[in-house]
């Protein structure tokens, strides 16, 4: 391993701990906002959101995806499109059984 | 007979710009994203379609024990920092270091199953197994399977701690590569968590 190495990877250890209590601290936010009883609608899109927070901190430094190739991105457009397809396959259906479209 | 050598372990592939190994974790992750995709899609679906959930009555957070999930949310979560530490003491050429933040990555895993353990044990005990209802069907199929991957991340984990280090005395950069891709997994079995326990604990 180089010096040059050393040096970049001992600069990003301070953004790792920041994550780190971030994550911690948006846990305890995420369950705190959990004994308000929102209503279900509000409830779900602050958990969501702050669910998302946290997973895009863990990808974007602990998976150093803010600074990796652009082949990573493709991959991860597609699947994020894929996985849209997925969580929408619900209302979908929902959508032709109140349709009576044909084979429901 | 000539020694075979796979090519791009550690030098980036001229199309991919990165290494092989790498490029193939993230593929395998995306694949892991449908499979826990469809799963959750699944999940939304019986859940909308249900006119109370749980089925039972109350309120997710009153079945499911709300305290000990915060505690495995926190213990995965500093369990990814130590695996963030693993790797970068790979790269500051410190195995001793890599040895103890790898260990402890594997400790915190264990202590997630533990916990996990004690929450399982006390549904079965009050007779809550997974064919109970749809909502401990759910509950069941996404930690359990959430649970083998914490599992496959201590094989692969303890692997690289233990046998797999051999390698550093050869070739420090590839062992370095292979701790990158472990840590990719683990963060990914992480980031799947960070999404279950809202889902199923609290909302």
């Amino acid at each position: 391993m180089d010096a040059a190495q050393h040096e970049d990877v001992s600069k990003h250890m301070g953004k790792y701990y920041v994550v780190f209590v971030a994550l911690l601290c948006l846990t305890a936010i995420t369950v705190g906002v959990s004994y308000l009883h929102l209503t279900r609608p509000l409830a779900i899109t602050v958990a969501l959101a702050i669910a998302c927070i946290k997973a895009g901190m863990v990808a974007a430094v602990f998976m150093h995806l803010i600074s990796e190739r652009k082949v990573i991105y493709a991959v991860l457009i597609l699947t994020a499109l894929f996985f849209i397809v997925l969580l929408a396959l619900p209302n979908l259906t929902t959508f032709e059984h109140h349709s009576g479209m044909p084979g429901t | 007979m000539s020694e075979t050598v796979i090519p791009y372990v550690v030098k980036p592939h001229p199309v991919t710009g990165i290494p092989n190994g790498k490029f193939g974790i993230w593929l395998f992750l995306a694949s892991e994203v449908m499979l826990f995709g469809a799963l959750f899609s699944s999940y939304v679906l019986i859940r909308t379609g249900m006119p109370h959930w749980p089925p039972e009555g109350g309120l997710a957070s009153e079945v499911l024990n709300v305290p000990l999930a915060t505690l495995n949310t926190a213990v995965l979560i500093t369990s990814s920092i130590t695996m963030v530490l693993a790797w970068a003491s790979c790269k500051m050429g410190k195995l001793p270091r890599f040895r103890l933040w790898m260990g402890a990555t594997i400790g915190l895993a264990f202590a997630f199953l533990v916990i996990k353990y004690f929450e399982y044990t006390h549904k079965f005990e009050l007779g809550h197994f997974p064919s109970h209802d749809n909502f401990y069907a759910i509950y069941f199929t996404l930690t359990g399977l959430h649970g083998l991957h914490v599992i496959g991340g201590i094989i692969v984990n303890s692997y690289l701690v233990g046998p797999g280090t051999k390698m550093w005395a050869t070739d420090p950069e590839h062992f370095t590569n292979r701790v990158e891709n472990a840590g990719l997994y683990w963060h990914f079995v992480d980031l799947v968590w960070i999404f279950l326990f809202p889902s199923l604990y609290l909302l």
